[in-house]
C-alpha cells in the first residue's frame, strides 16, 4: 500500500473543509481526483503532503504516519506539481536542479555529477532538454508545466501528486502532459495522484477515480463506475449525457446547454 | 555546470582584486597623501612615523569597519529580500534601525555615556535593535507559524513608532543632545575602539559563513513557501534562522556605525542584475560588493570637502540611488518582474 488515508478530517481555521476521508492507493496506480470547485481536491493534496495538519485521522505513506516522516525524507519520495506555482527567474536547468535539493547535505552547495545526470534524464524524459538554457519566465504554459514535472522527477519520487497539470493548456498540450504522466506511471512505476477538472481526461488516463463533493469522498471506483450520469448529475448538479469513447471505449461526459434542455424538456 | 562554477570563481576573484584596489586607494588618499608605493615601505620601516600612524591607526580601522558593515548590510539585504520574496525589503524595513536609534537616543538624553564610557552607545543601540526584533517576531507569530507578510507589516509599523518616539525625544531634549542624535542617525564609520571594529568584522564574516548553510534553502524559497516545503525545506525553522541572522547582522552594523542607508537595498539588486538569482553566488558576491561600495563611499565622504567630513550615509544614498536608477533604466527585467 503506497498511501492510506484513514478517517481524515482537516481544514483551514475553525470549519472542517474535509471530513471522513478514507482513500487507499496501491503501488503503481494512477488515481484521478475529480469534483466540483470547492469540493476539497487541492485541500486533500495538501493534507497528503503534510502541509495541512489533520484534525483527526491519519495519512499513512508506505505504512508510516507522514507526521513521523521528516520533511526532507518525505521530499525524497513524494513530489508535488502545484497549480500555477511561481517559477522564479532561473533557467530551466537551474529550476530542474532545484529538485535535487532534498538530497543536499547541510554544507553542500554544489550539485554532484549524479545530481546533474538525474536532472538531465528528467529533462530528456519531459522533452525539455533543448530548453535548458532558457529562463523559466519566457516559457509557454505547456513548456513550463513540463519543466515543473521535470523538477518533480529530479526528486526521484515514488509518489507524484499533481494539481490540475492540464489547466490553461490547449488539447494538444493536455495530451502531451497526460501521456507523459502515464508514461512515468508505466515505465518508472511512479504512483500518481492527479487532480483533474476535465472528467474526460480523468476517464481516459486514470485507473481509478475519486469523486469529491462538499469535502467528502462521494464515490470511488473505475472510470466506468464513477462516471455515470446519475452520479455526475448529483455531484455537479448539472445535466449531462455519458457516452462511450469509440476508440478507447472509456466513458465520455457531455454537457447540455440550457437552450437544448428547455427544448427537450429535461 | 563546470562553466558556471568557473564563472563564479572568476567573479569572486575580480571582486577580490577590486576590493584590494579600493583598499589601497582609500589608504593613500586623505588630508595627507601617501602614494601606494610607499605604503609597504612605511609598514615595514616606519613604525613610529606619523605616516604609519595615519595609515594603520586612522585609515585602516575605517576601511576594515567599512568592509565589515558594507558586507553585513548587503548580506542582510539579500537574506531578507530572499526570505520575504519582496524586492523592496531592506535590512532596516523590519524596524531594527528604529529600535537601535531609540536606544541610542535614550542613551544620549539620559547621559548614560558619561558613566559607562564609549561602549555604552553601541551597546544601547544593539539592545534597542534586539528588543524590536523580539517584539516584531513575537507579534507576528500565530499558532506556531509566522506569516511573512504580517512580519513585514509589523516591522514597518514598529519602525514608524520608533522614529516617532525618537522625534519626540529630540523635541524635548537640549540642543547639544540633538546634535549628537542627528550625528549618530546620519551614520559614520568613525569608531575609536579597535575591539569593537574587530568584533563587528567577526560577526560580519561569521554571518557570511552561516548564510551559506541556507543558500539552497533560499533558492528553494524563491519559488514560494509551499513549494520550498515540497522540496524538503523546513520553512518555519529556516525563516526563523534567516530572520535572526539578518537581524544580528543589521543590529551589529547599526549599533556601531549608525544608520547607513541604501547599501542593503541596492547592492543585492545590482549583484542580481549581473549574476542572476542563484543565492550560492549572490550571497558572497553581495558581501564583497557591499564592502567595496562602503569603503569607496567612506573614502569620498572624508576627502570631498577635506578637512571637513560628510556623513557617509549621504554619499551612499546619492551614489547608490543614482547607480540603482541607472542600472534599472539599462536592464529590461526590473527587480525580477516577470
Amino acid at each position: 500500500m503506497m498511501l492510506e488515508i484513514k478517517d481524515l478530517a482537516c481544514g483551514y481555521g475553525a470549519q472542517f473543509s474535509l471530513s471522513d476521508i478514507n482513500i487507499k492507493v496501491e503501488k503503481g496506480e494512477m488515481v484521478g481526483v475529480i469534483g466540483p470547485n470547492g469540493s476539497g481536491k487541492t485541500t486533500l493534496l495538501r493534507a497528503i503532503t503534510g502541509i495541512l495538519k489533520p484534525k483527526t485521522g491519519t495519512v499513512l505513506f508506505n505504512g508510516k504516519d507522514i507526521r513521523r516522516i521528516g520533511i526532507k525524507e518525505l521530499s525524497r519520495s513524494m513530489a508535488v506539481v502545484s497549480q500555477g506555482a511561481d517559477t522564479g527567474s532561473a533557467t530551466v536547468e537551474e529550476f530542474v536542479l532545484l529538485g535535487r535539493a532534498p538530497y543536499f547535505g547541510n554544507f553542500q552547495f554544489l550539485e554532484t555529477e549524479r545530481d546533474i545526470d538525474i536532472a538531465e534524464k528528467a529533462m530528456k524524459m519531459t522533452d525539455t532538454l533543448k530548453l535548458r538554457q532558457r529562463p523559466m519566465s519566457e516559457m509557454s504554459g505547456g513548456e513550463r508545466q513540463l519543466a515543473v514535472i521535470a523538477r518533480a522527477l529530479a526528486q526521484e519520487p515514488k509518489l507524484l501528486l499533481l494539481d490540475e497539470p492540464t489547466a490553461h493548456l490547449d488539447i494538444a498540450h493536455q495530451v502531451v502532459v497526460l501521456d507523459l504522466i502515464r508514461r512515468l506511471n508505466k515505465e518508472l512505476g511512479i504512483t500518481i495522484i492527479v487532480v483533474l477538472h476535465d472528467l474526460n481526461l480523468a476517464s481516459e488516463y486514470c485507473h481509478r477515480i475519486v469523486l469529491m463533493n462538499k469535502g467528502k469522498v462521494y464515490k470511488t471506483g473505475t472510470p466506468e463506475e464513477v462516471l455515470t450520469y446519475p452520479v455526475i448529475e448529483t455531484a455537479y448538479n448539472t445535466v449531462v449525457v455519458v457516452e462511450k469513447n469509440p476508440i478507447s471505449s472509456k466513458p465520455y461526459v457531455l454537457v447540455v446547454s440550457e437552450e437544448e434542455r428547455q427544448r427537450k424538456k429535461i | 555546470m563546470r562553466q558556471r562554477l568557473s564563472a563564479w570563481i572568476a567573479c569572486l576573484l575580480i571582486l577580490g582584486c577590486l576590493l584590494a584596489g579600493v583598499c589601497i586607494f582609500s589608504l593613500s588618499v586623505g588630508s595627507v597623501g601617501i602614494s601606494a608605493k610607499n605604503i609597504i615601505s612605511i609598514f615595514f620601516e616606519g613604525k613610529n612615523s606619523t605616516e604609519y600612524n595615519i595609515l594603520f591607526n586612522i585609515r585602516l580601522p575605517r576601511i576594515l569597519l567599512g568592509f565589515a558593515i558594507g558586507g553585513a548590510l548587503s548580506l542582510a539585504g539579500v537574506i531578507s529580500q530572499g526570505m520575504f520574496r519582496n524586492p523592496l525589503v531592506e535590512p532596516y524595513t523590519l524596524g531594527i534601525s528604529g529600535g537601535a536609534a531609540l536606544g541610542v537616543c535614550l542613551n544620549i538624553v539620559l547621559g548614560l555615556g558619561h558613566s559607562a564610557g564609549l561602549i555604552s552607545l553601541p551597546l544601547c543601540g544593539f539592545i534597542g535593535a534586539a528588543l524590536v526584533i523580539a517584539l516584531v517576531y513575537s507579534l507576528s507569530r500565530k499558532r506556531g507559524t509566522v506569516k511573512t507578510q504580517s512580519l513585514l507589516l509589523t516591522g514597518v509599523m514598529i519602525s514608524f513608532i520608533c522614529s516617532s518616539l525618537v522625534m519626540l525625544i529630540m523635541a524635548v531634549s537640549r540642543a547639544e543632545d540633538i546634535h549628537g542624535i542627528v550625528f549618530w542617525i546620519m551614520g559614520s564609520l568613525e569608531e575609536p575602539s579597535w575591539g569593537l571594529i574587530k568584533l563587528t568584522a567577526l560577526i560580519s564574516v561569521a554571518g557570511l559563513f552561516v548564510s551559506y548553510i541556507f543558500c539552497s534553502d533560499l533558492n528553494a524559497l524563491s519559488l514560494g513557501e509551499e513549494e520550498a516545503s515540497h522540496l524538503g525545506v523546513n520553512v518555519e525553522r529556516t525563516k526563523l534562522a534567516l530572520f535572526l541572522l539578518a537581524s544580528l547582522l543589521t543590529g551589529a552594523s547599526v549599533a556601531v556605525a549608525g544608520i547607513i542607508g541604501f547599501v542593503g537595498l541596492t547592492i543585492p539588486h545590482l549583484v542580481r542584475m549581473v549574476l542572476g538569482s542563484d543565492h550560492r553566488i549572490v550571497l558572497a558576491a553581495s558581501f564583497l560588493t557591499g564592502g567595496i561600495f562602503l569603503i569607496l563611499c567612506d573614502t569620498l565622504a572624508r576627502t570631498i570637502i577635506s578637512p571637513l567630513e560628510l556623513p557617509v550615509g549621504v554619499i551612499t544614498g546619492i551614489l547608490g540611488g543614482s547607480l540603482f536608477v541607472y542600472a534599472l533604466t539599462r536592464t529590461r527585467t526590473v527587480l525580477g518582474e516577470r
